[in-house]
């Protein structure tokens, strides 16, 4: 009788556990990735053989595709930047304005267009022909303007933080990174590096992209 | 824990006997599936940082001490003039005098990386003090590209130059590129 049922052990294995592990990293996995935001403009950035990784947070990146430039300010500064801006060129902006803006991730408008940006629906937004880019020439620089709001706005918020007695957190200049395009013409590129130096930001990231090894 | 219980309740003795053999939930594919899930969310969460090159420029300030008191080290200086049509030109030294005539030239490692590495050391035979290196400076033309820039500043980084910076371009570079065709 013993006999038998030893030979009549199944030889299934119990994956239970396993599966139970699987999901468990499955839903770590799902939770610590940061949905990759929609661009209002897909660049194609040139590769280099430099395996820096663009800090995490607290960058503004400034993103140049075909003569156009689209802004992108850190969540934590980007509330913080717009009242700056509704303040120096005395543009109203609604507690409604504020919290669309604070979700939207990169634009690329002139400051007169920024309010129907906000009125339209998230998808609409990054319709190809809704957004033309952030004006940077010489008369209206808009671009230079928004970086250094961005960059008041950041060591306002640093300092605030510094003042509440946060010790963790130490004075540093907003990073900026220029995202462009590969195909780029030098000037244009050229242009969002002056207007850059002309804040004296002489420090930035240039994003790349990975070269294969055989360069 | 995730065999599935069949045993329903009551039933005669012969019934609870052909229900023995307890059927399993198969979990095979479900497990497949979660692992495909998991790889897939591992590559792109790690994949998706992008890279970036930090670039220091120099400090621009309005009023430029008299250039002629700044002594150039004619022998460690490079100049690469950067045209159309992913071409380029260097020369060293000054321009009116150059130790090395201008020269045209490649991207890659056939290209510029080996004169890159000539020049280097030429610099190391002229420098005054064992850690001076060669000087490169950057001019890129209206013509040229931002991708022709960041693969120069890519070499920069290749080749460990000493020290490198993005200047303006003059106008007689620029004619120097329109006489090569370059611009």
């Amino acid at each position: 009788m013993a006999k038998h049922k030893i030979s009549r052990k199944s030889t299934r294995i119990d994956m239970t556990a396993m599966c139970d592990v699987a999901f468990l990293l499955l839903s770590f996995f799902v939770m610590t990735a940061t949905a990759k935001q929609p661009e209002p403009k897909p660049v194609d950035t040139p590769a280099s053989t430099v395996i820096d990784k663009l800090p995490e947070d607290g960058v503004a990146v400034i993103t140049v595709g075909d003569s156009a430039v689209f802004f992108t300010i850190p969540r934590n500064i980007r509330r913080g930047t717009l009242e700056r801006v509704a303040d120096l060129k005395g543009v109203g902006f609604t507690e409604e304005d504020y919290k669309k803006f604070d979700g939207l991730e990169g634009f690329g408008v002139p400051l007169s267009k920024l309010k129907s940006l906000l009125t339209l629906k998230g998808e609409a937004r990054n319709a190809p022909g809704i957004q033309q880019g952030i004006p940077y020439d010489s008369v209206n620089d808009q671009l230079g303007m928004w970086v250094e709001q961005a960059r008041e706005a950041n060591k306002q918020f640093l300092n605030d933080k510094i003042a509440s007695g946060d010790t963790k957190v130490k004075f540093k200049d907003l990073d900026i990174a220029i995202k462009g395009d590969a195909k780029e013409s030098y000037p244009t590129i050229k242009r969002v590096i002056d207007i850059l130096q002309k804040q004296h930001k002489n420090r930035f990231f240039l994003v790349t992209g990975l070269r294969n090894e055989d360069f | 824990m995730a065999e599935l219980n069949t045993g329903g309740g009551g039933g005669d003795g012969k019934k609870v006997r052909s229900k023995k053999s307890n059927p399993g939930v198969d979990l095979t594919a479900m497990v497949d599936l979660a692992f495909l899930l998991i790889t897939f969310f591992m590559l792109t969460t790690t994949l998706s940082k992008p890279q970036s090159m930090p670039l220091a420029m120099p400090d621009k300030t309005e009023d430029v001490s008299d250039p002629s008191d700044m002594k150039i080290p004619e022998d460690r200086m490079m100049t690469i003039l950067i045209g159309k049509d992913n071409k380029l030109i260097w020369y060293m030294g000054q321009f009116a005098t150059p130790r090395m005539a201008p020269t045209e030239a490649a991207y890659g490692k056939d290209g510029i990386r080996k004169i890159i590495l000539q020049n280097t050391k030429y610099a190391k035979q002229h420098a005054d003090k064992p850690d001076e290196g060669l000087i490169v400076n950057i001019k890129a033309s209206d013509k040229s590209t931002y991708k022709n820039l960041i693969d120069i500043l890519d070499e920069m980084a290749i080749n460990k130059v000493q020290l490198y910076a993005i200047g303006d371009i003059t106008t007689f570079e620029i004619d120097l590129l329109k006489e090569k065709g370059l611009y």
